[in-house]
């Protein structure tokens, strides 16, 4: 093990300076040359180091400042009791309590607390180091009980770079590394915000498998601010946009207005739902007399606010833009979050549409990925592509996502299955027979090939497209069961990883299905050959890839 | 009844005869400890209707045993160029195909039942939970030679995520 090197005043932890900037020069660099400013390729030069000084106190962020809000309240009590002559009881158990000899002990008790939780959290900061190599990231952590984690750099299904509001306000950014697996993400919290944004950069560059002559080292050794420089530049980075305009073309490819947005959040589900609640209770309440009803749907509005609030501030500052190493995906108000997805990392994609967004014309792209998070709400937050968006953002956003359907032909077949009703087009529809089971949609149900993908499209009422890249396929299959067999029908399915999207298209003609069933085992065999996306750089790389061990237990 | 959901041209491979006597012996215990356990409440109380549980539960697994071996032959595999394709189901037929590439990786399991009429459980894991290729009643033997196939398979035509 080597010795993590120490870059900042230990003794200073309220200054951010930016993490892993050590002023000594002249490192060896690895074999891969990265194209990156000075300060991220020191971070990713295969060293442990450690992360923002601030780390702990922004961890347990949270019961820091509910701990100091019940000391000032409590405090704010006892100071007016003093100051305007209250001598209420509690001041009077205050002064019998310091007379006696307890207070000392009290005192003492309080500051041997302090110290050791102080203590504990500088153990933890010293002992929590992270490397970057050209193969893996590695995390270590933990006073007593080490975790050791690490993660595969090709097997990278997104880098993410979150901004909780108080790690902001300090300058620091939370790095994830998602590999694929159940909440199978490397986090390095917290980093110097400036340098997350560098790191990412330098990760996705020696994931890409960019070789030496293609990079030519730019940006000098980074200067460290000074205190004056410092607050101008807090500043900037808050009003910055979510995405660096180096590192990113500066314009999203889609804009969400605000009105947009909340037009998108009024009619979606919850709140029509909550709406007739709302007409219901009235109805009650004015046919009854009596008031008592609406406390019971009152918890249920206050929770669908909170809902609706969040998806607010989340999808507000939306932006969506394509750089060299994926897709990045950038939102949020206050705590900001913005994710690259490399090319390749996207399992399927459903294009959908509300029924209440019908009249505005709008849709909603969700995706599977094979990284997926613990947490319910994170999991919504990073499997919705876009949040809102017109038939022309829709299209924008698929190009992006799926380069490969940018021709003529695939762009109407897309249109196709975007579009309502049922036309004669290439898509593969259930027959007549069929329309017992799928009422409404049986003339809509259907799929085709496009390019390199498969689409099925699905819904009358709830629209919906779903797209798997036929190299992303893991297996395919037919089931029927005694009903459909009796009518000539079957369903097919596209097994991908598990996600929001599950690509099933039922009631469709047996022959069909046996047919289409054939096709996509082929052109998915097909497409996995010549597939080299998770090394997208290295232009004609062996398509073979480690072992599938990500990610390596615990130590 | 028209016929059964099946590729056309299909030579399918299929599994031991000996399955069938695990299969059905596992039903038969399921089924007595299933029956004896909802006999139970009638025995105790008296109530002559609440039999009809027990009854129509053994009814159920006595059909269900008697279809054991057509349901043992309709499972079948087959080891194609560059795919895996399993079928399996008389009433919910299934067939899955998955190429060798996408294997993340073959398990071989015995339960008490297999062990004591030789047999192994292969199961081929992709990184889609619902893929669910699991060809039951090998014999050990063609288990393990069919494992260490479709590693050699695996690795030759090795696939990302």
């Amino acid at each position: 093990m080597s010795d993590p090197r120490d870059p900042f005043d230990p003794g200073e932890p309220g200054v951010p300076l930016e993490p892993g900037v050590p002023l000594e020069p002249g490192e060896p660099l690895g074999p891969v040359e990265l194209n990156v400013p000075e300060s991220a390729r020191r971070l990713a030069d295969g060293e442990w180091h450690r992360l923002h000084p601030a780390t702990p106190f922004l961890r347990g962020g949270i019961a820091f400042v509910a701990i100091i809000g019940v000391i000032v309240v409590n405090a704010r009590d006892v100071f007016l009791d003093v100051i305007f002559g209250g001598g209420s009881r509690e001041l009077r158990f205050f002064e019998r309590f310091a007379e006696s000899s307890l207070l000392i002990l009290a005192i003492l008790a309080v500051v041997v607390i302090l110290l050791l939780s102080v203590g504990g959290f500088y153990l933890s900061w010293r002992m929590h180091t992270f490397r970057i190599t050209d193969e893996l990231v590695e995390v270590r952590s933990g006073i007593l009980f080490r975790t050791n984690r690490r993660g595969r750099l090709d097997r990278i299904q997104g880098i993410n770079i979150s901004r909780p509001f108080l790690a902001r306000l300090f300058g620091a950014a939370k790095l994830e590394v998602n590999v694929a697996g159940q909440d199978a993400n490397v986090e390095l919290a917290y980093l110097g915000s400036k340098g997350a944004d560098d790191l990412r950069l330098a990760i996705l560059q020696l994931a890409s498998g960019t070789r030496a002559a293609e990079a030519a080292a730019i940006a000098g050794p980074a200067a460290l601010p000074g205190v004056g420089g410092l607050v101008e530049s807090r500043v900037n980075e808050l009003l910055a946009p979510e995405l660096d305009p180096n590192t990113a073309p500066p314009e999203s490819i889609v804009r969400i207005g605000i009105p947009r947005l909340i037009g998108s959040l009024l009619l979606s589900g919850p709140t029509v739902f909550a709406i007739l609640a709302a007409i219901g209770i009235i109805t009650t309440v004015i046919t009854t007399g009596d008031v008592g009803w609406i406390f019971i749907i009152l918890p249920g509005f206050l929770g669908l606010a909170g809902y609706l609030g969040s998806r607010l501030t989340r999808s507000l500052r939306y932006s969506i833009a394509s750089t060299a190493d994926g897709i990045r995906v950038g939102y949020g108000l206050l705590s900001t979050t913005n994710e690259t997805l490399p090319p390749g990392r996207i399992h399927a994609v459903e294009v959908s549409q509300p029924l209440m967004w019908r009249p505005a014309g709008w849709w909603e792209i969700k995706i599977n990925t094979a990284s997926q998070a613990a947490s319910s709400s994170s999991a919504t937050a990073k499997t919705t592509l876009l949040p809102v968006g017109d038939m022309a953002d829709v299209h924008r956003v698929l190009q992006l996502i799926l380069p490969s359907l940018a021709d003529a032909k695939s762009r109407e077949l897309l249109e196709c299955g975007l579009a309502a009703g049922a036309h004669d087009d290439d898509y593969v529809t259930s027959p007549k027979r069929a329309a017992w089971l799928r009422w409404f949609s049986w003339r809509r149900n259907g799929f085709v090939l496009i390019s390199d993908a498969v689409a099925l499209r699905k819904g009358a009422i709830w629209r919906s497209l779903v797209l798997v890249p036929q190299a992303r396929m893991q297996s395919v299959s037919m089931n029927e069961g005694p009903l459909l067999r009796r009518m000539g029908l079957a369903e097919l399915r596209i097994h991908t990883v598990a996600g929001p999207i599950s690509a099933t298209i039922g009631a469709l003609d047996r022959d069909d299905v046996v047919r289409f069933f054939d096709e996509v085992e082929h052109a998915a065999v097909h497409a996995a050959g010549v597939d080299t996306s998770h090394r997208w750089r290295s232009t004609g790389a062996n398509t073979e890839s480690p072992a599938p061990t990500t990610p390596e237990g615990q130590a | 009844m028209t016929e059964r959901l099946d590729l056309p041209g299909a030579e399918w491979r299929g599994v031991s005869r000996k399955y069938t006597i695990v299969e059905a012996v596992g039903l038969l215990i399921t089924g007595i400890v299933l029956t004896v356990a909802t006999s139970i409440p009638t025995v105790l109380t008296g109530i002559q209707w609440l039999a009809v549980i027990p009854v129509s539960l053994g009814i159920i697994f006595i059909i269900n045993i008697a279809l054991t071996p057509r349901r043992v032959r309709a499972i079948g595999y087959m080891l194609r160029e560059d795919d895996l394709v399993f079928r399996r189901g008389l009433m919910f037929r299934r067939v899955v195909a998955v190429p060798y590439g996408r294997m993340q990786l073959v398990d071989i399991n015995r339960g008490p039942l297999d062990r004591a009429v030789g047999l192994s459980e292969l199961k081929f894991v992709t990184a889609a939970a619902s893929t669910g290729v699991v060809i039951p009643g090998l014999p050990e033997q063609d288990a393990e030679e069919l494992r260490d196939r479709l590693v050699a398979l695996a690795e030759s035509r090795r696939a990302g995520l």
